[in-house]
Parts: structure tokens; sequence; C-alpha cells
């Protein structure tokens, strides 16, 4: 990839960020010129309508993407209706041309002859007068786009009409989960916005921070010359800091705080805090630094961005009104995943404000249409042609779309800051750049393909897919990207990818071959040889991925079945509501979950080749030892004496004897006595002391010596 | 396992004077063998030598004091100090000879690096008393070594000549006439490709021809026993456990047949067998169907022990791990299985190739396997622990046959070409970087095996069955109880009732031959479990600490309390260190595996 495309694939999203600012802008720019009373209304209504799009009240506006708090299935939305932005207001003549006194007459013409009445009928409208309006015309006509119905595109009605019902039904549970994730998503963000506590944002603030820090060097490494353009809008907003005096201990909250530091150990704490940011700042700028700076400058710096971002407007010969979802389009990966677990979202980026909700929805919406108009596509191909492309797989700029995220991801997170200011600046919004052309259509297909790529990826996971084809450093990029976005399953794929990797490299290292003097001749082989040989060539053809990965299930599937299950007691019915189709709910069920204790670690669990069976074999243990013998207390101490085999076959002859010596050694044909007291030591009677003196001869007193020798002259 | 090496039987082992002398005690026959005539009593000689010494000294008739002296006289006869012999000269090599370290070493089991729970003193005993048996025992067997006379065989080329240069026409003219007469070629073209297999003693050698010719004949003498066509194609020829008789795997069934060629069985249950293994101290024979199935029959009593589905198609690669008895398969997956009748499921997987796997071998001690794929490479795993590739290499046609000889020599079979490589040791895996030996054959290579107890490999191929010179791959010194090239009949005879008075039980095989030395814990805790709960109380559980009352007004209650709270914080803080022990490991085996957690993880609920 060279360094010319990915300066321009930052530039591209630059534009989004211009792009996204456009809908607001643009009617502003409308404005500024007089019109008659009706058009005045009328744009008064436009701008109100247009506002309410940014504020709080947003849920009242009636979309026909859009999805209120209320959960409905059809998505009527009764309370918006009478303040709707229809697309065919915008087509009225709203700014008159210069050359007035031409139009008057016109005007007067038309008067004379009939009353008109508004709207006008479809073919006045298209015979509508000034350049701007043929324009806009031309453009929604080329685009399908309603003119005058704006509810539906002709390519949406042909659609629904070739829908048949099962599709719609889909369509429509489609459409109902959208919605209810919407709702929850809005849900939980106005939740998350009246959070009051000071150390959420602040943990909230930090964790952005960080994760500024970690982009731009990610960008450093990926893109020196855009992570050089990044630096000097630093540069800049540490000079604005500069000047500002911010930071100094000279606000309100700031006096206020040093009063209360002789007293207030937090206070002096925050102060301290506030001088050594303030130090930071006005210090010669490191790179390391940005993103505090991202966070603290942030007004000043929002003044510097937003010029940028607007001057990146841009009319091309696209449809205009559809830039900004294509710029949402860019999210629609991440979307997509956050669609994947709903739980889990707003933990990554809960501070999105609730127009940034908006535009996911929409995002939303889109995709699903696109899925729709995907499966509709023999009829209207060629009319979807704009929305969905082939995909094209060009390695390098697959690379270039990773990076394109992450920045994107970047800029979206900046843009929500910048999206709390008021839309005034005016005259920013009129300037406007050239047009560049070749920018758009890379901006255009990024998120289609990506998101291509991602079901690739997903596919070839599950092994349906067999991406070989797939160039390798596509597949680069796919990991690049999956290491940038912090996906749950991110780490336990990439786990399973190492252990791939290693396995692959077990077997497919590339091992010096044998020199040897004899080299086989192959010549009039048998047949069954031949044979052979050419199924070893189809294997060898087909030899290769199949083989590790249908191990590796394998192995999967036999660690599954060797782990302990766990017990579920849960009671369908019991404390609440059951019958057909009823499921416990999770709470219940995670209640009487009983998890079975996790076992000892496998024996090939750092074996990447092997598959050791964990069953116990119950014919050995048939013959091994099953209790304790008595002195014992711990197995391993009895193992240790059983270790040393006692057969001929492991020892020498004379030290075979020896172990299997008996303790006791009787010999045929001799009578054993009973066992009397004196053998056993005591001295019943005169008889006995010989035994005992035998016995202990050291103890042989002199009266028992004495005795044994009268006994002996006996 | 090491078994000790055991040399003819009328060799005495040589005797060892560690035995330390006991004061003899008093023998219940004593009494009368004393009262009555010496000759009489039947006992061991030596004893009955030392009653006949004894016998003029105590003419008496006192047990008693004769007693005591037999206990005194051999005391003193034992004292310890240089032996004087008769002549006054002094031995120059006093006491025991000295066995080095490392011999000792290798017959010892017992693994002390394990360390034990603090045994009592009572165990403390018996575990001292065990490791000085087995100490006493492998130094016996160590010095037993000696008797060992016999040394390998090996090739050394001249200064910088290459070993696989030489010809086997070279090594036949250097060797003796009697080396020389091993090295013979039978030229049997009409009868295909042959597969051999010598019996284990490495006297005997039967092939079998794919179209059916299938003979036995004692190799040394080239005598034939027997030659018959079956008129069937022969898959596979297999020895069992003696010479006597010889298991033919057939198109249709197995059959087995005697030395004389007369058919004795065919087995029905073992149908379009491919391989026949048999594992001589199990006395099972192994066989692996075209169907898939791999079935054990026991041939000592004619039963099928097990019929093991493989679920892998067909089977033809298979091999027996001498160590442990467990059967090893190829698949053509890649795979290699490892299989014991007494477990339905493999014991284990190795993925060892990208290809199918076209044979294995395993040495005869069992660390060693080698493989060869379709993907035309050769690898060596270690069996222990790591199962890793050793090393591998790439044959420009892949390797279609292995085998292993005792001495840890790889022969490979690749189209009609025999590759042979070498280790530096004994033990030390064959490192392929430079083949010992090469030998071109007439014909495709269909069956390779080390001859045991000789340096000869036989091949057998599409033209006949050659016995190649192979200098340093067989054991030169044989064990004459257990397979002894040079018995009789008798012998035989006597060996095979012994061998199947010794016969292991066939589930008793498993990855690990010496589990039998191991508790079963499992049910070793479970009765100890329901033993506690019959009884109410866990009768082995430590007593809780009382401390002793103490006099002299130190025994108040307030002291007692706190020589009781000392000691139970003492056990917990053993616990909590026990506890912050294991949980780095924990740690660290988590960090791995979870996601990086974000800084608002803490707000999750």
């Amino acid at each position: 990839m060279s360094a010319n495309q990915a300066a321009e694939s930052l530039l591209a999203s630059n534009q989004q960020k211009k792009l996204e600012n456009l809908p607001k802008d643009y009617p502003l720019s409308t404005s500024e010129d007089e019109g008659d009373n009706d058009g005045e209304r009328k744009h008064q209504k436009l701008l109100e309508s247009v506002s309410s799009l940014n504020g709080k009240d947003r849920q009242k506006l009636a979309e026909r993407s859009e999805a209120s708090l209320k959960v409905s299935e059809f998505s009527v939305s009764s309370e918006g209706s009478g303040e709707k932005l229809v697309l065919s207001d915008l087509l009225e003549p709203v700014k008159t041309s210069s050359s007035l006194a031409a139009v008057k007459k016109q005007l007067n013409r038309v008067k004379s002859k009939k009353t008109v009445e508004l709207p006008l009928h479809r073919e006045e409208i298209e015979r509508a007068g000034t350049p701007l309006e043929h324009e806009i015309f031309n453009l929604l006509h080329k685009n399908k786009q309603p003119v005058t119905d704006p509810l539906l595109t002709p390519v949406e009605k042909a659609s629904l009409k070739a829908m048949s019902l099962e599709e719609v039904k889909m369509r429509r549970a489609e459409l109902q989960r959208a919605r209810a994730l919407q709702s929850y998503y809005e849900a939980r963000a106005r939740r998350e916005k009246r959070i009051k506590s000071k150390k959420y944002h602040r943990i909230l603030k930090k964790g952005k921070a960080k994760q500024a820090l970690k982009d731009f060097e990610k960008l450093q490494k990926v893109n020196p010359a855009a992570a050089l353009e990044e630096l000097e809008k630093l540069d800049k907003a540490r000079m604005m800091e500069r000047m500002s005096l911010k930071h100094q201990n000279s606000g309100k909250w700031a006096k206020s705080k040093a009063i209360m530091a002789k007293y207030d150990l937090e206070a002096r704490q925050a102060m301290q805090e506030q001088l050594a940011r303030n130090k930071e700042l006005t210090q010669k700028v490191q790179a390391a630094s940005e993103s505090e700076e991202e966070e603290e400058g942030q007004e000043e710096e929002e003044e510097l961005l937003v010029p940028d971002m607007v001057n990146g407007v841009q009319i091309n010969g696209l449809n205009p009104w559809m830039f900004r979802n294509h710029f949402i389009d860019a999210k629609e990966a991440e979307v997509q995943k956050d669609l994947k677990d709903p739980t889990e979202p707003e933990a990554q980026e809960p501070s999105e404000s609730e127009e940034e909700r908006a535009g996911e929805e929409e995002t939303l919406l889109k995709e699903f249409e696109e899925r729709r108009s995907l499966r509709q596509k023999s009829e209207l191909n060629h009319m979807a042609e704009p929305v969905h492309r082939p995909v094209t797989k060009d390695p390098s700029s697959q690379e270039v779309l990773s990076e394109l995220r992450a920045l994107s991801q970047k800029l979206i997170a900046e843009n929500h800051q910048s999206g709390k200011q008021e839309l005034s600046s005016a005259r920013t919004a009129q300037r406007e750049e050239p047009a560049r052309e070749e920018e758009e259509p890379m901006l255009l297909q990024r998120p289609e393909r990506a998101r291509t790529l991602d079901e690739l990826e997903e596919l070839g996971r599950e092994g349906c897919v067999e991406n070989k084809e797939l160039p390798r450093t596509a597949v680069e990029g796919l990991q690049l990207e999956k290491n940038l976005s912090n996906h749950i399953g991110a780490p336990k794929e990439k786990k399973r990818k190492e252990q791939m990797i290693d396995l692959q490299n077990l077997l497919t290292t590339k091992s010096p071959s044998v020199k040897s003097l004899a080299v086989p001749t192959t010549v009039q082989e048998l047949e069954d040889e031949g044979e052979r040989d050419q199924r070893q060539m189809i294997k060898e053809a087909f030899a290769g991925d199949d083989v590790i990965r249908d191990f590796l299930k394998e192995k999967r599937e036999a660690v599954e079945a060797s782990k302990p299950k766990d017990l579920d007691l849960t009671l369908p019915g019991w404390g609440e509501w059951g019958g057909m189709g009823l499921k416990p709910s999770a709470k219940k069920r995670c209640r009487f979950l009983i998890k079975a204790p996790e076992g000892p670690p496998r024996k090939d669990k750092n074996l990447p080749n092997m598959i050791i069976n964990e069953k116990r074999n119950i014919h050995v243990a048939a013959h091994q030892v099953q209790v304790l013998p008595h002195p014992f207390t711990h197995h391993q101490q009895f193992e240790r004496t059983i270790q040393t085999p006692i057969g001929s076959t492991w020892n020498t002859q004379r030290a075979f004897q020896k172990l299997t010596m008996p303790k006791v050694v009787t010999k045929p044909g001799h009578i054993i006595k009973p066992i009397k007291a004196e053998d056993v030591g005591y001295r019943s009677s005169s008889r006995s002391d010989l035994s005992v003196i035998q016995r202990n001869p050291k103890r042989l007193s002199i009266r028992h010596k004495k005795h044994l020798e009268n006994n002996c002259v006996d | 396992m090491e078994t000790v090496p055991k040399p003819d039987s009328n060799v005495p082992p040589k005797k060892d004077r560690l035995q330390a002398k006991k004061k003899k005690p008093r023998r219940y026959w004593e009494q009368e063998t004393t009262g009555t005539a010496a000759g009489a009593s039947p006992g061991p000689p030596r004893k009955r030598k030392r009653n006949r010494e004894l016998r003029p000294q105590k003419p008496k008739k006192n047990d008693t004091s004769g007693k005591f002296r037999i206990s005194k006289k051999p005391r003193e006869l034992k004292s310890p100090g240089p032996q004087r012999s008769l002549s006054g000269a002094q031995d120059p090599f006093a006491g025991p000879a000295p066995v080095s370290v490392e011999v000792v070493q290798k017959y010892c089991r017992i693994d002390k690096s394990k360390e034990l729970p603090h045994p009592r003193t009572k165990t403390r005993s018996r575990l001292v008393a065990a490791e000085a048996q087995e100490e006493e025992t492998s130094v016996r067997a160590a010095r037993s070594e000696l008797l060992l006379a016999e040394e390998p065989g090996f090739l050394e080329g001249e200064d910088g000549e290459d070993t696989a240069k030489i010809r086997q026409a070279d090594i036949v003219e250097a060797v003796d006439i009697a080396s020389a007469a091993k090295h013979f070629d039978l030229n049997l073209r009409q009868f295909g490709p042959y597969r051999l297999n010598y019996s284990r003693t490495g006297r005997h050698l039967t092939f079998g021809g794919r179209r059916g010719h299938v003979a036995a004949l004692d190799w040394v003498t080239k005598k034939l026993m027997c030659e018959i066509n079956v008129m069937e194609a022969v898959r596979d020829v297999r020895f069992l456990h003696s010479e006597a008789l010889l298991a033919v795997a057939q198109n249709r069934w197995l059959h087995i047949y005697d030395n004389q060629g007369i058919e004795l069985h065919c087995v029905r249950r073992c149908d379009r067998v491919t391989r026949l293994e048999f594992l001589p101290f199990h006395f099972l024979l192994a066989t692996a169907s075209e169907t898939g199935f791999l079935t054990y029959l026991d041939v000592s009593v004619g039963k099928i022990v097990a019929a093991l589905n493989a679920r892998a198609g067909r089977l033809s690669v298979m091999t027996q791990n001498p160590y442990n008895a467990v059967i090893h398969l190829g698949h053509s997956n890649g795979t290699v299985s490892l299989w014991s009748p007494a477990m339905k499921e493999p014991l284990a997987k190795i993925l060892c190739h990208r290809g199918g796997v076209r044979a294995v071998a395993i040495d005869a001690t069992g660390t060693h396997m080698a493989t060869s794929g379709l993907d035309h490479q050769l690898k060596l795993f270690d069996m222990r622990g790591m199962f890793q590739p050793l090393s591998t290499r790439t044959l420009p046609q892949g390797a279609g046959h292995l085998a292993f000889s005792q001495r840890g020599l790889l022969a490979a079979g690749m189209g009609d070409v025999v590759n042979i490589w070498a280790g530096q040791g004994k033990a030390s895996p064959p490192s392929l970087e430079q083949p010992y030996l090469t030998h071109r054959l007439s014909g495709h290579v269909h069956g390779l095996q080390f001859c045991p107890y000789e340096d000869v490999l036989g091949v057998g191929h599409s033209g006949g069955i050659t016995s190649m010179l192979v200098p340093g791959a067989a054991e030169p010194n044989f064990d004459g109880l257990e397979s002894n090239p040079y018995r009789s009949r008798k012998q035989r005879q006597e060996w095979e009732v012994k061998a199947l008075l010794e016969k292991v039980p066939a589930e008793l095989i498993c990855l690990d031959p010496r589990a039998l030395a191991e508790v079963d814990v499992i049910s070793l805790e479970q009765a100890k479990k329901e033993r506690a709960e019959r009884l109410g109380y866990d009768p082995d559980a430590r007593a809780p600490f009382q401390p002793k009352p103490k006099q002299k007004g130190r025994g108040s209650t307030a002291s007692l309390v706190k020589r009781k709270r000392k000691v139970m914080d003492q056990e917990h803080r053993d616990k909590v260190r026990q506890s912050l022990e294991q949980q780095p490991q924990k740690q660290e085996k988590a960090k791995p595996t979870g996601a990086r957690p974000s800084a608002l993880d803490r707000f999750m609920r």
C-alpha cells in the first residue's frame, strides 16, 4: 500500500466527518436569502424540523426509518405526522434567483392563467424552474428517489410487491427486532446520559483518552503523514489553549477550589491536577500527550476542527441527500457487531449521544433494506446497482480499509463531542471545496465491502467456505481489523488461530529433503501401485487445511464431551406462567443451575496435535489396589513400596528368590507344635528360663548362669 | 521396562555378598534333627553342611547351648576386616566389585524426585525398606550386565567415506563365512510382492506372496518347513507365539496353519484382514481389516477379545508398540490412533501428516515413533510427554514401509530402494541426516522387518525376498530363557507352558504399562467418602487441637484460649499462603484468555 493511497483514505474519512454535518448545514445555507411569504413560512417549518433532528425532542419526528420509544409492530407514529419533513417541500423554489423581475413576470403570467395548487402536480414539478431545482430533480430521478411520495422509493415498492408472504413476515420480524433494539439503545443511552457519577465520567474520559492515544500510535505506524497532520492540529489546539489562559486557576471553578483547598484535601488535589494539566498543555507538545489535550481543550479543538469538516462538503453526481446515510454505513460493521451482543456494546461506547444513536439506527434499517434488496436482486439488479457493488478483493485497499475503520471510530468519538455544538457557523457552511470525485467511490464502497468480508470470515470460521482464494494480505487486513475492534469473541478466536498456526507449523515446516544415493526408479509399477499413486496425487492436491481443521474440530468436540455437565434443576412453570412455548426466565435458570466443578486440566491441553482420551479405563482399575494397607496414610507412599517389580522377568535369579521368599517357611514332614508361653518370653516354670536366656542373652544374670550350669551338669 | 538380561541358564549368577547374615531363629524342626541322625534331615544342603560341622562340636544332647553356638559361630566368621586365605595372602580386591552408578540407575524404578506427603514413623520404615530393596535388586541387575559378553557389530567408513556407499557385496566380502551366508536373495517373481515375518527368536522366517504363495523356513540353515499355495490373495503373514503356528491373512478370512502347512483354523470373524500383529505377552493376534475393524483374537483360548470399529475407513497401516502393547493405526486423514482392547475409543490420536499415513514404526523401547505420509515426509516422534516430531525429512518418493531394529536403526522402503538410518548410541533416535546404508532391490518393497538377534534386514519385494546384512542392527545378547534361537523342541514346549502361565490379561493394555503399580485413587476416595457417610464422621480426620493443661497457675482459661487461637491462626495463615501461591498461576492463566478489560467494566452488572 502506498503512502499516497493512505493519505487519500484519510481524506475520505475527513470527508465523512464533513458529510455528517451536511443535513444540518445545507438547508441553513438556503435560509440566507429571503423569499416570499409562503416560502418563508415553509422554510421556517423546515428549519424547525431540521433542528428538531438534533435535540432531545427528536423522537417526536416521524421518519420512515425511525423507531419511537414505543415498540410497535407497525412503524406508524401518530405523533410527528404533522410536522413531517417532506421531500417534495424541498423541491419547491425556495431560493429565488437574482433576476427576480423575469420570474415575477412569469409568475404573474401563470397566475393570470389559473390558480396554482400546492403542491404542484407531478408534471408541473418536472417542469419546475431554476437550474438548482432541475439538478435536484434530476438527481432524485436518477436515483429513483421518491419525488412526491416520500415514503417508498420505486425500488422499495417493487421489492415490497415482489415479496412473498414469508418474506414479508421475515422482514417484519426483522424490522420489529431492529426497532426493539433501537428503543433499547435509546433507553439505555438516556439512562446513561443521566448518570451523575463524576467518577464514572472521569473513568469514561480516561478510557477515551487511552483509546485515542492508542489510535494515534497506530496511525503513526500506519500512516505517518496523517499522524503528522494530526500532530499539527494538536499543536494548534495547544496554542489556542495558551492563548485562552484556561487551566490557569483563573476560572470560577478554580477560584472556588482555591478557597476550599485549605480545608479540603480533595479540592487541593483537584487544583494540583488542573495545574499539572495546564503545564502539560502549555509545554511543547509531545505525541503522547495528544489524547488528553483532545479531551481537555474540547471547545477550542472543535472550533478548530469544524471548519475542516464543513470544508469537506461537496456535491457530486450522486444524490446529496443520501450522503449522511452513506457515511453512516461506514459504521455498519460495528453496529452489526453490537447487534450480536445487545448487552455489551454500551460498555464499550457508552457516551454516544442520541444523535449518534439515531445514525446507528438508520444504518441498521438501511442494512436490512439492503439485505432485502439483495434477496430480490434478480429482478431489480440494475436498479440496485448503486446500493450494492460486487465485492472486490483488492488486498491493498483492504488494508487501507481496516485503518480507515480505526480512524473512523476515533472520528466518531470526536464528532460526538462536536455534535453538542449548535448549528451556528453559517459562514463556514457556505464554504465549499472543489469536489474530489475520485474519493467518492471509495467512500461509498467501503461499508459494503467491509461487511461482505466480515461475512466471509464468519463463514470461514464455520468452515463453510474455503477462503483459499482470499489473498493473504486480505486475511492479514482482516486480522488487523479484528485487533482494532474490541470484539468480545476476538481473544478466543485468536487463541484458536494461534493453535491452528502452531499445528500448521508442525505439519508444514519445510524439512530438508534427504539426499539419497539411490533414487528409487519409478518405472513399470504394478497396477495397484499405480492406482495408489493416482490416489496419492489427488490426496496431495487436496491435502492441507481440511485435515487440520477436521482434527481441531474433533479435538474441540472431545474436549466438550469430557467437560463435566452442569446440572439444571429448573422446573418450568414453577412460580411463573407455564405452558406451550414458554421458557423459564434466564434469571430462574441461572439460579437453579448447579455448575459442575471444573475438572483437572486435560493432558493434551498443550499438545496441539494430540487428542488423549480422558476416559477412565475400568478394566485396568479392576486390577488396581483399591484399599490402602494399614500403616500408610497416603496412596503415594504405598505406591512407592510397590513400584519395584518382583518377577523373575525383571530381576536376577537371586534377587527374585529373595524378593519372593515367604515370611514363614515350613518343612514338610515335621510337626509344628503349638506355641508355648515360653516361646513368647514368659517364664511360667523352671524349664522355660532357657528360652528366655536364648532370647536375650545379654540379660543373663548370675543366678541364671548358675542355674544353667546346674542344668548342664545334669 | 528394563528387563534383566539373562545369560544361558547354565551360567550361574554371580554370588552376592550384600546379604547381611542375621541371627538365625530357632526352627521347629531343628529340635528333631539334632536329636536324630544327621543324614535323615531333608534340609537344604547349606544347612546340612553347617549341621555336619556342628556335629563333632556338639556331641551333647543339649540343644540350647548348641543353638547358642550356632548363632555365634557365623558371627565370628563374618567379622569385618581383610579376609585371609589359607596361604596367608591378602585379597587385593577386597569387598564386592564396584558397580557404575549409571548402570544401577538404569534399573531403578522408584521416582525419588516426587515428594511424598510426610510419612509417619511406621510408614517411613517401610519406605526405607522398599528403597533399600530396590537398590539391592538394581545393583544385582547391574552387576549381572557383566554377563552380556557379546558386542554389537558396526560399520565404519574410512576417514570421510560415506557408509551409505558401501554395497552389500562389499560387506559380504569382508565378513566371515557364517555371516556372509546370512545375505541371500530369493528370486520369486512368479507370485508377486511378498510380505514377511521373522519369529520372535529370529530363527525362522515366513513369507507370503500376493498370489497365494506361503512358505516358512529356518532361514539360518535354509531348511524349508513348509511351502503351500493357498490359492487366494495373501495380504499378510505372521508367526504366532512360536514358529509352530502361522497366521495368514487371506483375501476372505484369516487362516492359521502349523509349520507343516496344515490348516488348523479358519477364523471367519476376522474377514478381509489387511494387516496382522501379534502381541506375544498377551497372546493376542490383532487384525486390521478393510471394513475398518480392529479385532483382537486371543490365540491361547481362541476367543475374540474385542472388535473395535476405528471409524476411519479401510485400515492398512498397523504396528504395535512393544513397550506397552498398544496398537497404532495409521489413517488417511493424517492421524495415527492408539488402541487397546479395553477401550472402545482410541486411547489417543496424533495428527502426524497433512496427507494420509503410509507407514508407522515404533522402536523396541517405545520411545520413538517413525511415520511416513502421503506428503512425502518422514517424521520421528517422541512418544514420551510431548508427542512432537523430533526430526522431519522430505523423501523424494516418500516411504511406503518403515521398520525399527532392536538397537534403534530405522529402515525405510521407498519404491525399490531401502534406506537405513542409524543413531549415535543405543537409546538415541536415528538421525535422518545421512543414511547409514542404502540398497537397491530388484522390485518394489512390500514388506520390511529386522531379524531379532541377527544383523539382518529382511525385505519382501515384488521380486522375492532379500536378506540384507546391516551391521549393528540387532541386540547381540539374547535371553536364553525368553527367546533362545538355539532352543530344542523340548525347551520350546517348556517355554510355551511358562509363557502361557505368565500371560498378561488383555484388559491390562493401556498407555502406561506401569498403571498396575498405582492405586486406584478414584475408588479409594469413593470408599473413604462412603465410610465417612456410614459412620457419620471422618475417622481419618485430624483431631482439633486441644491445648494441654498447664500447672503453676498458668492453666487459666484465657491462656488456654490464647494458645488455641495461636494454633488456629497459624493454620489459617498456612492456608492463605497456599491459596496465594496458587493464585498467580490462576491469574496467568486467566490473562491471555480474556479480552483486554475496559476501564468501564467495573460499572457492568
